[in-house]
C-alpha cells in the first residue's frame, strides 16, 4: 500500500514541479539556516566536564566598600589575595585551587627562533586532578611545590609540539619571564568548551600554554593578564590592597559539604566584618559549574539569539508550507473525489496525502542537511573566537533529519485534513 | 473605489487559506520589524566615531622578556628612534588605545568617597606630552598638561602610583556627566579619597571597549593622566604618518625596533584601521547574517503568497468569467485581488505589531536589546505591504486575463 501511495506521491509531484521545487526549497532553507544555529548552540553550551561538573563550585565573597557600584547585588567574581589565601587555608573541600591568568615572553630555544609572548595560567598543582586534566608525559607539580614556590612548569601539547618537537620534554627547561622552570608535565590535548575556569578572557579558546604554581608567580610579582578590581584603600602592593585578581574553584563530592562550604563563607564573612576588612554584611555565592556559565552567559547572547531568530525563520517557512500544500492539496479536489467515490477512504487519501507531506519532508531534509554544511562552513569562516568549533555532530545530523520530516509531516496534518472532508459527490458533479 | 464586501464574503469560504496569509506576514512582520532595528543597532556600533584620527595611526607592542628593555627611558629611546623615521609626524608610548580591549579602569567622583570603587567609571590612557597630537585630540577647554607635570610611571607599585597624581585632563563626555550644570575646568574631582584637578577638558576619545548601545554616553568617557611609561606594561608605540604612508612607515618601524631590540619580539604591529575593522568584525557579520535572514524571510513570505493566491484565482476562474461577462474591466479584476491582499497583510501586520511588541520586551529582557523605537512598526509594515503587492501582481494580471467566455464554458 505504501509503496503505492510513494507512486501516486511521485506522480503528484511531477505534475506541478514549480510548486513542488518551491515548497522543498522553503523547507530547507528553513532547516538549514534553523539547524546551523542550533549546532552552534549546542556545541558551545555543553558541559566542559561531564561527570565531574555538579561537584566543582566557585566561591564568591563580597570585599567591596558599601559604596562601590551597587548596581550589582552579586559579589565580584575575582577574589582578593587576602581571601583567597584564607579560604584555602581554612574551607574544608576535596580539593581547591586558585588561579590566576598571566602573559609573559618565552625565551626561544635553539637559534634563529624569536621569543615569544605566551598566555599562562598561575595556579595550584590540584587544578590538574580536579579537573581531570590528561598529561602525556610527567604529571602535574607536588603540594611540596605549591607551598615552596617551586620553579616548576608543566606546558601544553602545542608548546611541547613547538619547543622540542613533541617529544618527552620533562626535566628539561624554559625560560619564562626571565626565569628558568624546570618541566614536570606535558598535557596531552585538552580543549574544554568552554573554557570554563576563566571566563573573563577568551571562553573559547585554547587553554594556556605554561602553567606555572601559584606561590611561584607571586613571588616573582608576574603580573595579571586578565582584569583587576579594586575596593577601599589601596594597600601598598596588589596583594595587600583589596584588589580582586583571582579566580578559585573548589570540589565539593557530597551536597551536605556543598552546604558547609556556603555556611563557612557566610561565616568567614562575618568574621572579616567584624574585623572591619569588610564593609557590606555576608553576600556570598557558591554556584556549581554549570550554574556559574549560565549566570555569567558564557554562551554568547548573539548566538542565542540566532538560534532563536532561526526558530522564528523555520516557523514562518513551516507556516508558508502548509500554505502550500493546502493549495496544492485542494487544487485536487478532482480527483480525491474520483478516488473517494471509487471506494477509497478518507482514511486511505489522508494517508497518502501525508506521504506525499512526508516525500518533500525528506527531500526538504536532504537538501537541508547540505544547506546546514553549508552554514556551518560559513559560520567557521566568520571572526568570533568559538567560530572553529563549528561543526557538525551526530547528535545534531539525526535531529536534522528528525526535524526536517517532523516538520513537513506537521505542516502536512492540516493541509491533508482539509483535503480529506471533500465532498466526492460536489466534485464529481463539478467535472 | 473597491467595496469591502465581496471580498470579505469569499475570503469566508477560505478560512484557512486566508488565516494562513495573515499568519504568515503576522510572523514575518514580527521578526523583520525587531531584526530590522538589530541592523540598525550593529551598523550604528560599528560607525561609532573614534574621535582620534584613525586614519593616520599605526600601532606596535614589543613583548619584552628582559625587563631592562621595557623601562620608560628604553621607551623613550625608542620613541626618538621611530620619529626620525622620514614621514612619522608624531610618536608615543601609550598604555591602552581605544577599541583595543586592554582597558585600565579608574573611578571618579565629585566628592571625595571612602573606596576607590565608588563614582563614575572610566578607562584611563597614559602617554607622555605627545599623546594628544599623536592621537588627535583636541583641548577644548583649559590646557593641556605644563611639561613639568610629567613623571614616569614604573612597573612596580601600580597603586601608589596612580594615587600620586593630582592633575589630569578629561573627555567631554566625562566632565559633562560630572558636572551637568557647569565647567569642569579648574574642578577637582576624587580617585577614593585621592584629589585630581581637572586642568582641561579635551574632544572625546571612544573607550578601549564599548557597550552594546552605541548611544551610551559612557563609551566617550575617558581621563589622562601626565605619565609617561616604557613598552613593558603590554603599552603600545603609537606613530602618527599620512595615511599614504602607513604600511612603509609599519614596516619600517618594526625593523627599526626589532634592530633596537635584537632578543625581543615586535609582536601587534598594524594600523588603527584595521584593530577597528577587527574589534567590530562580530557586529558586522551579526549585521550580515540578519539581512541575509531577513531577505530569506520576505522571499519565502513572498513564495507562500504567490502559491496561494495562484490557487484562489484558479479556484475563481468561474467566478472571475462570470464578472468579467458582467462588465466587470481587467483592472477591476486585478484590483480585486489586490484589495484582497492588501485586507489581509494588514489584518496581519496589525496582530504582528502586538507579537513584535512581546518579542521585543522579552528580548529586552534576555538580552541587551533596547526598546523598539515605533518608527520600525511603519517601516517594517511598509515593506510586507509591498511585499504582499508584489506577490500577488502575477497571479492578480492572470486572473485579469481571464476571458468572460470560461465562464459560460464551465457552467
Amino acid at each position: 500500500m505504501f509503496a503505492y501511495y510513494l507512486q501516486l506521491a511521485l506522480r503528484a509531484l511531477r505534475r506541478s514541479p514549480l510548486l513542488t521545487a518551491l515548497m522543498v526549497l522553503a523547507l530547507a532553507v528553513g532547516i538549514g539556516a534553523s539547524m546551523t544555529m542550533l549546532t552552534v548552540l549546542h556545541v558551545l553550551s555543553g558541559d566542559p566536564l561531564p561527570g565531574r561538573s555538579a561537584h566543582l563550585y566557585y566561591p564568591q565573597v563580597d570585599p567591596r566598600a558599601s559604596g562601590d557600584a551597587a548596581a550589582d547585588p552579586r559579589p565580584p567574581s575575582l577574589l582578593t589575595y587576602i581571601d583567597a589565601m584564607n579560604l584555602m587555608r581554612e574551607g574544608r573541600t576535596t580539593r581547591a585551587a586558585v588561579m590566576y591568568a598571566g602573559s609573559e615572553v618565552l625565551r626561544p630555544i635553539g637559534p634563529g627562533r624569536s621569543p615569544q609572548s605566551v598566555n599562562s595560567r598561575y595556579t595550584s598543582g590540584s587544578f590538574f586532578s580536579m579537573f581531570a586534566v590528561p598529561f602525556r608525559y610527567g604529571a602535574p607539580w607536588s603540594g611540596s611545590d605549591d607551598a615552596g614556590g617551586a620553579h616548576v612548569a608543566v606546558i601544553s601539547r602545542a608548546l611541547n609540539q613547538s619547543l622540542f618537537g613533541g617529544v618527552d620534554s620533562v626535566g628539561r627547561s624554559i625560560v619564562y619571564g626571565g626565569h628558568s622552570f624546570r618541566i614536570v608535565g606535558v598535557l596531552a590535548h585538552w580543549r574544554p568548551i568552554p573554557r570554563f575556569y576563566d571566563l573573563d578572557s577568551s571562553r573559547f579558546g585554547d587553554v594556556e600554554k605554561v602553567f606555572i604554581p601559584f606561590n611561584t608567580a607571586r613571588a616573582l610579582d608576574f603580573s595579571v593578564a586578565g582584569s583587576t578590581n579594586c575596593y577601599g584603600k589601596p594597600g601598598s602592593s596588589l596583594d595587600t590592597s583589596n584588589c580582586g585578581y583571582i579566580q578559585m574553584w573548589v570540589q565539593l563530592d557530597t551536597a551536605r559539604a556543598a552546604v558547609a562550604y556556603r555556611r563557612f563563607l557566610v561565616n568567614y564573612s562575618e568574621q572579616q566584618y567584624a574585623a572591619g576588612r569588610f564593609s557590606r554584611k555576608p553576600n556570598v555565592r557558591l554556584d556549581d559549574l554549570m550554574r556559574w556559565l549560565a549566570v555569567n552567559h558564557a554562551v554568547p547572547d548573539d548566538v542565542r539569539m540566532q538560534a532563536w531568530l532561526a526558530l522564528g525563520f523555520l516557523l514562518v517557512c513551516v507556516v508558508n508550507t502548509v500554505g502550500l500544500m493546502l493549495a496544492k492539496f485542494l487544487r485536487r479536489s478532482g480527483e480525491i473525489g474520483v478516488r473517494r467515490a471509487l471506494g477509497a477512504s478518507r482514511h486511505a487519501v489522508f494517508a497518502q496525502l501525508l506521504t506525499e507531506a512526508g516525500m518533500i519532508g525528506a527531500a526538504g531534509a536532504l537538501i537541508g542537511l547540505t544547506l546546514t554544511m553549508l552554514g556551518l562552513w560559513l559560520v567557521r569562516q566568520q571572526p568570533s573566537g568559538y567560530a572553529q568549533l563549528a561543526r557538525m555532530q551526530p547528535s545534531m545530523l539525526v535531529a536534522t533529519l528528525a526535524v526536517a520530516i517532523g516538520a513537513s509531516l506537521l505542516a502536512g496534518i492540516l493541509p491533508a485534513w482539509r483535503a480529506c472532508l471533500v465532498a466526492p459527490a460536489m466534485q464529481i458533479k463539478a467535472q | 473605489m473597491i467595496s469591502l464586501r465581496p471580498i470579505l464574503s469569499s475570503l469566508r469560504r477560505h478560512k484557512i487559506a486566508a488565516l494562513l496569509i495573515i499568519l504568515e506576514t503576522a510572523l514575518a512582520f514580527a521578526i523583520v520589524s525587531n531584526a530590522l532595528y538589530m541592523v540598525v543597532g550593529r551598523l550604528e556600533r560599528v560607525r561609532m566615531p573614534s574621535g582620534i584620527d584613525e586614519r593616520s595611526l599605526v600601532m606596535l607592542r614589543l613583548d619584552t622578556s628582559d625587563r631592562s628593555q621595557g623601562t620608560v627611558a628604553s621607551g623613550l629611546a625608542d620613541v626618538a628612534a621611530l620619529r626620525a623615521i622620514p614621514g612619522v609626524e608624531s610618536a608615543t608610548v601609550a598604555n591602552s588605545m581605544p577599541l583595543s580591549g586592554m582597558q585600565w579602569g579608574l573611578s571618579f567622583s565629585t566628592r571625595p568617597m571612602d573606596s576607590i570603587g565608588s563614582g563614575v567609571g572610566a578607562p584611563l590612557y597614559l602617554g607622555g606630552g605627545h599623546l594628544l597630537r599623536t592621537l588627535g585630540v583636541h583641548v577644548l577647554a583649559g590646557s593641556e598638561f605644563a611639561p613639568s607635570a610629567y613623571a614616569d610611571f614604573r612597573r612596580k607599585g601600580f597603586m601608589d602610583q596612580l594615587m600620586t597624581v593630582h592633575q589630569a585632563l578629561i573627555t567631554k563626555a566625562l566632565a559633562e556627566r560630572l558636572w551637568p550644570h557647569g565647567r569642569a575646568v579648574g574642578k577637582e574631582m576624587y580617585m577614593g579619597k585621592t584629589r585630581v584637578q581637572v586642568v582641561g577638558v579635551v574632544s572625546n576619545i571612544i573607550r578601549p571597549y564599548v557597550s552594546a548601545d552605541a548611544h551610551d554616553p559612557a563609551n566617550y568617557f575617558a581621563a589622562i593622566y601626565p605619565r609617561r611609561l616604557g613598552p613593558d606594561l603590554g603599552a603600545f608605540y603609537v606613530l602618527r604618518c599620512k595615511p599614504a604612508d602607513r604600511s612603509r612607515i609599519l614596516e619600517a618601524a618594526r625593523a627599526k625596533l626589532q634592530a633596537l631590540h635584537p632578543t625581543e619580539t615586535v609582536g601587534l604591529h598594524e594600523t588603527f584601521t584595521r584593530m577597528r575593522r577587527h574589534y567590530f568584525a562580530n557586529d558586522r557579520s551579526m549585521a550580515w547574517l540578519l539581512v541575509g535572514t531577513m531577505l530569506a524571510l520576505l522571499g519565502v513570505t513572498a513564495v507562500g503568497i504567490v502559491g496561494l493566491a495562484s490557487f484562489w484565482v484558479q479556484q475563481r476562474t468561474r467566478q472571475i468569467g462570470v464578472r468579467r461577462a458582467l462588465g466587470a474591466c481587467r483592472a477591476d479584476i486585478r484590483r480585486y485581488f489586490q484589495a484582497e491582499n492588501f485586507l489581509l497583510a494588514t489584518t496581519g501586520i496589525l496582530i504582528g505589531c502586538a507579537a513584535a511588541i512581546v518579542i521585543n520586551v522579552w528580548l529586552m529582557a534576555h538580552y541587551s536589546v533596547p526598546r523598539l523605537p515605533v518608527i520600525y512598526l511603519p517601516v517594517g509594515a511598509l515593506l510586507l505591504v509591498g511585499i504582499g503587492q508584489i506577490a500577488v501582481l502575477g497571479p492578480a494580471i492572470r486572473a485579469a486575463r481571464v476571458p468572460p467566455i470560461r465562464a459560460m464554458r464551465a457552467a
